[in-house]
């Protein structure tokens, strides 16, 4: 882990009125590294993540992207992000096929049929690409959003509660997918309520509480019991 | 070129969605034919006073109905949260912008054709001499509606009261628009020469041009919030 880092957040706060939701939040993701970002309900995970994919800009602070400051220059910023969000960002009426044809065009692609059957393939959907979303289960939704993100080749994964709506079979393999991302050198940035889904990926776990970070360690230093402890014990919630 | 490929998918998006749910036309000609109905029966067969009324009429269903569809064009994006997935989406969001607006316009003018057909059949109007001077004026009128009502309706898209603040919004700039269709239309059905309207189609056109500059120069803020 000597490359430089391609997310780096420094001294970020976000309030909402009187409400401070961030205050003062610093860290580094590398590329080709995982950090899993937990927190109870209202930590300001899903916040950061905003931030961090432009959606939202910081009340001080910075948040950067290869560089690129997400409040002031977020279109260098989404040329390089990826974000699988609560929302799947898929039209429900439009086939699976023509929902990665679309969100392709749109983000400046050109890429045709053949890429985009791959893209389905890649995501165990092909055989049904020319369904409508309507007809699709949470975690068919879930895949096709990781679809349309990959195809766009980001250096970032921006994931917020990725697991969630997939049954085990499906946590496996986007385990898996994320795993081949960061070997390509991707950086991954996935908030996750439950600190028990998706860890295997991460190579460092950082812990919301109070709109702070209560703790950033490397995954392997703590074996699941001390990380479950200190969970319970900065969340005040069981994990 | 990729501008334009950008602006052509999101017509293509969103007139696929349309063509397969059909919420929005079904909903504006069961209007357009109640409209009609109402019309008829409230000016009877006096065939001076429909001829007097007519061009405000048309209008008025004209743009009733373009209030109820214009208003919808961004409800669609809230599922899913694919709003933000056009903000993300790389690139100039004018291209957007343009996209709805060629959809609106399409939609609206099958609506229109629609309506004026009934009008002609109901009403007993001969509107087959006056159809490329109408053409012309229902053209330039819809696409001044359209720019502005896709425009607003991006604005609104969020907000809770959004029913009640569009048509507040888009009625008030839309005057000049209706002023200058209305006596184009008047003239075109009367068999005059477009020529002795000339001023108002000139306002049209100016209000078209000025109406699709500001949504063009504008949509990027507005999309971002």
């Amino acid at each position: 882990m000597t490359a430089d880092p391609i997310v780096r957040v420094t001294g970020l706060r976000k309030s909402f009125g009187a409400t401070l939701v961030l205050d003062g939040i610093s860290f580094d993701v590398r590329a080709g590294e995982a950090v899993a970002l937990l927190g109870a309900n209202g930590a300001g995970k899903t916040t950061l993540l905003k931030i961090l994919s432009t959606l939202w800009r910081p009340t001080r602070g910075m948040a950067t992207v290869a560089g690129f400051d997400c409040a002031r220059e977020p279109e260098r910023v989404r040329e390089r992000i990826g974000l699988v969000a609560h929302g799947s960002l898929v039209y429900d009426d439009l086939t699976a096929l023509e929902n990665l044809r679309f969100w392709s065009v749109l983000g400046g692609g050109r890429a045709g049929d053949g890429a985009l059957r791959e893209a389905l393939a890649a995501v165990e959907l092909e055989p049904y690409a020319g369904d409508r979303v309507r007809s699709f289960s949470a975690g068919m939704k879930q895949r096709l959003s990781l679809a349309r993100v990959l195809l766009a080749h980001p250096e970032v994964l921006l994931l917020d509660e990725p697991m969630a709506g997939l049954d085990q079979r499906g946590r496996k393999w986007l385990e898996e997918h994320l795993q081949a991302f960061k070997a390509g050198g991707g950086a991954i940035l996935m908030v996750t309520h439950s600190f028990g889904q998706g860890l295997s990926v991460a190579d460092r776990v950082v812990i919301l509480a109070g709109g702070r970070i209560a703790l950033d360690a490397p995954r392997a230093s703590l074996p699941p019991d001390e990380l479950a402890r200190l969970y319970a014990l900065h969340t005040e919630e069981a994990p | 070129m990729k501008f334009a490929r950008r602006a052509f998918i999101v017509v293509w998006k969103d007139l696929l969605i349309e063509g397969r749910s059909k919420e929005t036309l079904n909903a504006l000609f069961f209007f357009s034919l109640l409209l009609i109905f109402l019309f008829q029966f409230a000016l009877g067969p006096d065939h001076e006073r429909l001829a007097a009324a007519l061009p405000g009429l048309l209008w008025l269903g004209f743009i009733l109905s373009a209030l109820l569809g214009l208003g919808r064009t961004f409800v669609l994006e809230r599922d899913n949260d694919c709003w933000d997935g056009l903000r993300l989406a790389p690139g100039d969001k004018s291209a957007i912008y343009l996209g709805k607006l060629a959809g609106n316009l399409l939609l609206m003018l099958v609506v229109e054709i629609t309506l004026l057909g009934l009008f002609a059949t109901l009403f007993n109007v001969d509107v087959g001499r006056a159809l490329p001077a109408l053409a012309l004026v229902i053209g330039l009128g819809t696409i001044g509606l359209a720019a502005v009502g896709t425009l607003f309706a991006a604005m609104t898209a969020h907000l809770r009261a959004r029913e009640l603040l569009f048509p507040v919004l888009l009625l008030p700039i839309q005057v000049p628009v209706l002023l200058a269709t209305v006596k184009a239309t008047e003239a075109a059905l009367l068999g005059e020469p477009l020529g002795s309207v000339a001023h108002w189609l000139k306002l049209l056109a100016a209000a078209d041009v000025i109406y699709v500059a500001i949504g063009v120069l504008t949509f990027d803020f507005i999309l971002e919030g």
